[in-house]
């Protein structure tokens, strides 16, 4: 087992080699040049011979590829082209703010959703089940901004509970910052929770009709035991992924909603670096998304081998 | 007439109304795309159906030229998408080997980037012109489509009259489009609704960034970038271009679940 584990950490890594190559070759080789994107329209024949010289982009690619990485590798990420800083201090802060918003959302959003998956398939075709299902539907449907928005609307304009604007700084104690980021949580919440709920609930129903399920009801065994220890034990291995590529999911769609919040998270800060074309922080950035998606996903793989013992053996 | 069908029936309407409506813009919208007409964020009138935005030009008007852009680029996207994914796709099964291998492996590598991150990394170096905008979309997409393409067609090359058309020496080209293609048009149309839907809040997210469409020209999601401020004066402005993607995405949905309903002979779920 500890040996499969292993080869998915060792796939794991070899994608990860792949994502930061691509990062790598999408900012770096394809047509438009740095040195005149950041200057704009400054560019003077000097100037940017001068960015070119301390970008270093008269090397080969290959050899700007290592040094990019073996600076990152050792937790130099570089100075940023548009405001001169290093960008090491801004990222960490702006990622762990990310984590706490994502963290905060996700610790709600999955243990409700597995509630209501599990609910909607023991109470399957009930009114109850159609509800959660249609409003499940409408819910993945919305694009976070709308969701966002109208949450600003009726809970802080309309009834002033909740701040609409999320801006944290690092004194806040955190009472002060879970309120902070209640709208935001909610919306996140909202864009994850139907489709991790609605998963649940085919992956248990799909077990529920194995014959041996068929057999737990014929002895008489009442629907709430059949459902948890029965059904669920084998429908783990699906919810596990569902859970990860939401969680991933929702390391992605912090994204927008930060945007909409004005949140100082990650996902703000690549975005206004895209618009300056601050490529040392867009590169930064994709990485470290790049990272905690492939890291999320192999996790995952892991939890499943754990939980199945059909997958420890190798085919 | 089972749920399905009723709600797809209804998806399809409401997404063929806002289709016809956003297509004949020039014709049906009562002011110019970039014409003023009245104050700021106005409350809805007579002049204007649905008030004013932050610039005092007609709303209606503009969700009706946003629309058009905004599908679009959304259906172009798409449409190139499935070119460029199904040729790849059908080329990885009918090659096999090597070529299969690489392809197979090189997706993968793509999509273990989030698409809006790999799309903002990308728009960051090429801007955001209209035919960078669909083709970064394009690409991103086609990968998906690449993986359905290449399992579907994948079954097909093992079938005998396969066999006999390879046999027969025919080429490439002509055992894409003439053997594989119409066999796999089915799960392909499926397929295209959800991206479709994808590349269409795909293009409203990056437009809601400020790194889609860019201004004068209206579009959906810029259309809620630009009057976010409303919101703090209790105004509707952004939430109405918002709540036109929420109702095109769900009829779009709606007609999905219909027609992968229709093609699994199942009546409920």
């Amino acid at each position: 087992m500890i040996r499969l584990a292993a080869q998915r950490i060792a796939l794991g890594l070899l994608t990860l080699f792949l994502v930061s190559v691509l990062i790598f070759a999408g900012t770096e080789i394809l047509p438009g040049d740095v040195a005149t994107a950041v200057l704009g329209q400054s560019a003077t024949p000097d100037a940017v011979e001068a960015i070119r010289r301390s970008l270093g982009l008269h090397d080969p690619a290959a050899v700007r590829y290592l040094n990019w990485l073996r600076a990152f590798l050792t937790g130099d990420v570089g100075t940023s082209l548009a405001t001169g800083r290093p960008v090491g201090p801004d990222l960490w802060l702006r990622l762990t703010n990310t984590f706490f918003l994502a963290g905060t959302a996700a610790a709600i959003a999955v243990p409700l959703a597995l509630i209501l998956g599990i609910t909607t398939a023991i109470f399957r075709d009930s009114l109850y089940d159609r509800l959660a299902n249609i409003l499940g539907l409408a819910a993945i449907s919305l694009p976070e901004f709308f969701v966002g928005y109208l949450l600003i609307l009726l809970l802080s304009v309309q009834l002033g509970w909740l701040p609409s604007l999320a801006m944290v700084s690092p004194e806040m104690s955190l009472a002060a910052r879970l309120e902070t980021i209640a709208l935001p949580t909610i919306t996140l919440v909202l864009a994850v929770l139907a489709y991790i709920m609605r998963m649940t609930r085919t992956a248990v129903l799909d077990v529920m009709s194995h014959p041996y399920i068929e057999m737990a009801v014929l002895k008489g065994v009442p629907p709430a035991r059949l459902v948890l220890q029965h059904a669920l034990p084998n429908a783990l291995a699906p919810i596990i992924q569902v859970i990860a590529f939401n969680l991933a999911y929702l390391v992605v769609g912090v994204v927008l909603v930060e945007v909409v919040f004005v949140y100082p998270g990650i996902g703000q800060y690549l975005v206004d670096a895209v618009s300056k074309r601050d490529v040392t922080v867009v590169q930064a950035c994709g990485l470290v998304f790049g990272v905690t998606y492939v890291g999320l996903n192999v996790l995952a793989d892991i939890l499943v081998i754990f939980v199945n013992p059909r997958l420890r053996y190798a085919r | 007439m089972s749920r399905t069908t009723l709600s797809g029936a209804i998806g399809l309407a409401i997404a063929l109304t806002i289709a016809v409506l956003v297509m004949l813009a020039p014709l049906i919208a009562p002011h110019g795309e970039a014409e003023l007409v009245g104050e700021v964020w106005a409350p809805p009138s007579a002049e204007a159906w649905l008030g004013t935005d932050n610039l005092g030009r007609d709303l209606f008007s503009r969700l009706l030229y946003g629309g058009r852009i905004t599908l679009l680029i959304a259906l172009g996207s798409t449409l190139l998408a499935f070119a460029i994914g199904c040729a790849l796709g059908f080329t990885a099964a009918i090659a096999g080997g090597w070529t299969d291998t690489m392809l197979a492996r090189g997706v993968d590598a793509v999509m273990a980037i989030p698409t809006l991150i790999f799309a903002l990394v990308l728009l960051s170096v090429l801007g955001t012109s209209m035919p960078v905008l669909i083709g970064t979309i394009a690409c991103l997409a086609s990968t998906r489509v690449f993986r359905l393409s290449r399992a579907v067609a994948g079954n097909i090359v093992t079938l005998d009259y396969f066999e006999a058309a390879r046999l027969r020496g025919e080429g490439l080209g002509w055992l894409m489009a003439y053997e594989v293609l119409p066999n796999a048009l089915p799960p392909l149309t499926a397929e295209f609704g959800l991206r479709l839907c994808a590349n269409f809040l795909f293009i409203a997210s990056l437009s809601f960034l400020g790194l889609g469409i860019q201004p004068p020209l209206a579009d959906w999601g810029g259309m809620v970038r630009d009057n976010a401020a409303a919101i703090s004066y209790g105004g509707l402005a952004p939430l109405i271009p918002a709540a036109a993607i929420g109702v095109f995405a769900i009829a779009i949905n709606l007609v999905v679940d219909w027609s992968l309903a229709l093609q699994s002979g199942q009546r409920d779920r």
